[in-house]
C-alpha cells in the first residue's frame, strides 16, 4: 500500500499516545491525518508496560488525567464505537507503606485524590491482608487502596484506538520510519519516511522513548531522557491476587492479570540514560527475591519471560503535552515517566485541544514552558 | 476439518480461524499476532505454534516463509520457578 503524500497532520509514533491523539483529532473533524510507526503498533513502551491503570497519584494533574482516562477505559467500546475488549479488571491498587513518612505521603495524596472523587482510602496492615490474604505484612505500616484502579491490556487499548481512528478516516502506516522532518524558514513542510515523503505543515511527536530524537530533527532539545525498566511475566495460575501491589520504598509493582499470569517489575538503580532494552540476569534475581518475600506463594510459580522497555522521563515526572515555540506547528507528547498508558485517553483529548486551538477540556498545565517559569510540582508516586 | 476446531496454540487455546482472521485484518507478523491473540505467551513460548503461524502468514500474504521472522526469544527460555532462581540465597528485605 502506498502512503498518502499529503496530510494535514502527521503523528509520529504508533503507541497508545499516538493512536489516542490521532483518534481524538479525527473526532474533532480534522481530515487527512496520517500516523507513522517504524515497527508495529504498541511495539515500544506501550506494549512493554506493566498494564496497570491507577488513579492514586500525588499531583492533582496526574490524578485528574488518570481519573478521566479511567472513565474512558470503563466505557471503552461505547466511547470509541469499536468492538474491542480491553480486558479491564478493576480490583484496585494496593500501595504499601513501610514507614510513617510514607504513610503520611499516602495520606496527603488521598486528600488530593478524594477531592477529585477518586475513592481511595488508607488501610491498616490487617485490612491489607484481608484484601490480599497471601500478602506478607511483616514490617508493613499501612497502605492506600483504591478499588476502581486495576488492569487493562495495552495492546488491546492501542488496537482499539487505532481501529476507531481508521473508522474516522485516519491513515495508519506501520513499519514506516521517519528519517527527516523537512523545514523551510522555520516552518515544517513535510516528513521524509523510508516509504516516501508526506507533505504536511503539522507534526506531533509521540515517539515515546525516542521522542527526543524526533525533536532533534527540527533542532529542538527536549528536557527528557530514556531509561530502561525491566519486567517479567509468569505462567497463568488460578487467581490469588486481586489488586496491583505496589510499593515505592520497597520498590516493586506486581499484579495478576485476567489471564492468570503475574506481571511485575521494579525501578532500576544506577541505570544509565539510553536506549538499551536488553534483559538482565540481575533483574531476574532481584525481582525474584523481592516478589517472593512480598507474596510467598509465588515461589512455586514459573517465570516464563522477561523483557524491558523505556521510560521517557521528564524533570517533574509529569508528561509534556505542548506546542513548541521555536518551531511552528510542532507538537510533543512525551516525558510520561512510566505512566503514559494509563493516562493516554486524556492526553489524546488534550493534544486535540492544543492543535485545534480549543479551550482545554481539563484544567492542567503540561506545556514545556513550565520548566522555564519554574512552575514545577514533582510527582512523588513513581516506581 | 473445520478451522474452528483446529488448535494452533495449545498453551493459549488459539484456533486456526483466529489466526487466519488476524492475518486477513493485516496483522502479518508473528509479533503482532502474538500480542493480539496471546499465541506464544504460554508455557512453550511459541516453540510449538511459531512455525505453523509463519506458514499461515506465508500462504495468505504470498511472502515466502523464509522471509517471515519468528518471534523474539526472551529469557529465561524455559519456565523457571522463582524458588529455583533464588535457591541458596538469603532473602532479606
Amino acid at each position: 500500500m502506498k502512503l498518502k503524500n499529503k496530510a494535514s497532520v502527521v503523528v509520529i509514533g504508533g503507541g497508545v499516545v499516538g493512536n489516542s491523539v490521532a483518534y481524538n483529532l479525527a473526532k474533532r473533524g480534522v481530515k487527512d491525518i496520517v500516523l507513522v510507526e517504524r515497527s508495529f503498533l504498541a511495539s515500544g513502551a506501550t506494549g512493554r508496560c506493566g498494564a496497570g491503570v491507577r488513579q492514586q497519584w500525588g499531583t492533582r494533574q496526574n490524578c485528574l488525567l488518570a481519573r478521566e482516562s479511567m472513565r474512558v477505559f470503563e466505557n471503552f467500546k461505547d466511547t470509541l464505537n469499536v468492538d474491542v475488549d480491553i480486558e479491564l479488571k478493576q480490583k484496585g491498587y494496593l500501595l504499601l507503606a513501610y514507614s510513617d513518612n510514607e504513610l503520611g505521603l499516602f495520606k496527603r495524596n488521598i486528600e488530593v485524590q478524594n477531592s477529585l472523587d477518586i475513592p481511595s482510602k488508607l488501610v491498616t496492615p490487617q485490612e491489607a491482608k484481608d484484601i490480599v490474604p497471601d500478602l506478607n505484612i511483616d514490617k508493613l505500616v499501612g497502605g492506600a487502596f483504591c478499588p476502581t484502579d486495576g488492569h487493562a491490556n495495552p495492546f488491546k487499548v492501542t488496537y482499539g484506538y487505532s481501529k476507531a481512528a481508521v473508522n474516522l478516516g485516519v491513515e495508519i502506516n506501520k513499519f514506516t520510519e521517519v528519517k527527516k522532518i523537512k523545514t523551510e524558514k522555520g516552518k515544517i513542510i513535510g516528513v521524509q519516511t523510508n516509504r516516501g515523503f508526506i507533505e504536511t505543515s503539522k507534526v506531533v511527536d509521540a515517539a515515546g522513548g525516542w521522542s527526543q530524537q524526533i525533536a532533534k530533527m527540527v533542532n529542538v532539545e527536549l528536557p527528557v531522557y530514556s531509561e530502561r525498566h525491566e519486567i517479567l511475566v509468569t505462567e497463568s495460575v488460578k487467581p490469588i491476587l486481586d489488586p496491583m501491589l505496589m510499593s515505592f520504598s520497597y520498590n516493586i509493582y506486581c499484579q495478576q492479570t485476567p489471564d492468570g499470569s503475574f506481571i511485575m517489575g521494579y525501578g532500576p538503580e544506577n541505570e544509565p540514560p539510553g536506549f538499551n532494552t536488553h534483559s538482565s540476569w540481575q533483574f531476574l534475581e532481584t525481582m525474584s527475591k523481592k516478589a517472593t518475600w512480598l507474596l510467598p506463594p509465588l515461589n512455586k510459580i514459573r517465570i516464563l519471560r522477561q523483557w524491558a522497555g523505556l521510560y521517557n522521563i521528564s524533570p517533574d515526572k509529569q508528561p509534556i503535552v505542548s506546542k513548541i515555540k521555536d518551531v511552528e506547528n510542532f507538537y510533543v507528547a512525551c516525558g510520561f515517566s512510566g505512566h503514559g498508558f494509563m493516562i493516554a485517553p486524556a492526553i489524546g483529548v488534550l493534544m486535540a485541544d492544543i492543535i485545534t486551538e480549543s479551550e482545554f477540556t481539563y484544567d492542567v498545565i503540561l506545556d514545556i514552558e513550565r520548566y522555564k517559569r519554574g512552575e514545577v510540582i514533582s510527582e512523588p508516586s513513581v516506581v | 476439518m473445520n478451522e474452528d476446531n483446529i488448535i494452533i496454540c495449545r498453551c493459549e487455546d488459539v484456533t486456526l480461524k483466529d489466526i487466519r482472521n488476524l492475518i486477513q485484518q493485516g496483522f502479518t507478523t508473528i509479533e503482532e499476532i502474538k500480542r493480539l491473540s496471546r499465541i506464544g505467551m504460554g508455557p512453550c513460548q511459541g516453540k510449538t505454534c511459531g512455525l505453523l503461524i509463519a506458514k499461515e502468514i506465508a500462504e495468505i500474504t504470498g511472502i515466502s516463509i523464509e522471509k517471515i521472522e519468528l518471534q523474539n526469544i526472551r529469557p529465561p527460555y524455559g519456565g523457571v520457578t522463582f524458588e529455583e532462581i533464588i535457591a541458596g540465597d538469603e532473602v532479606e528485605k
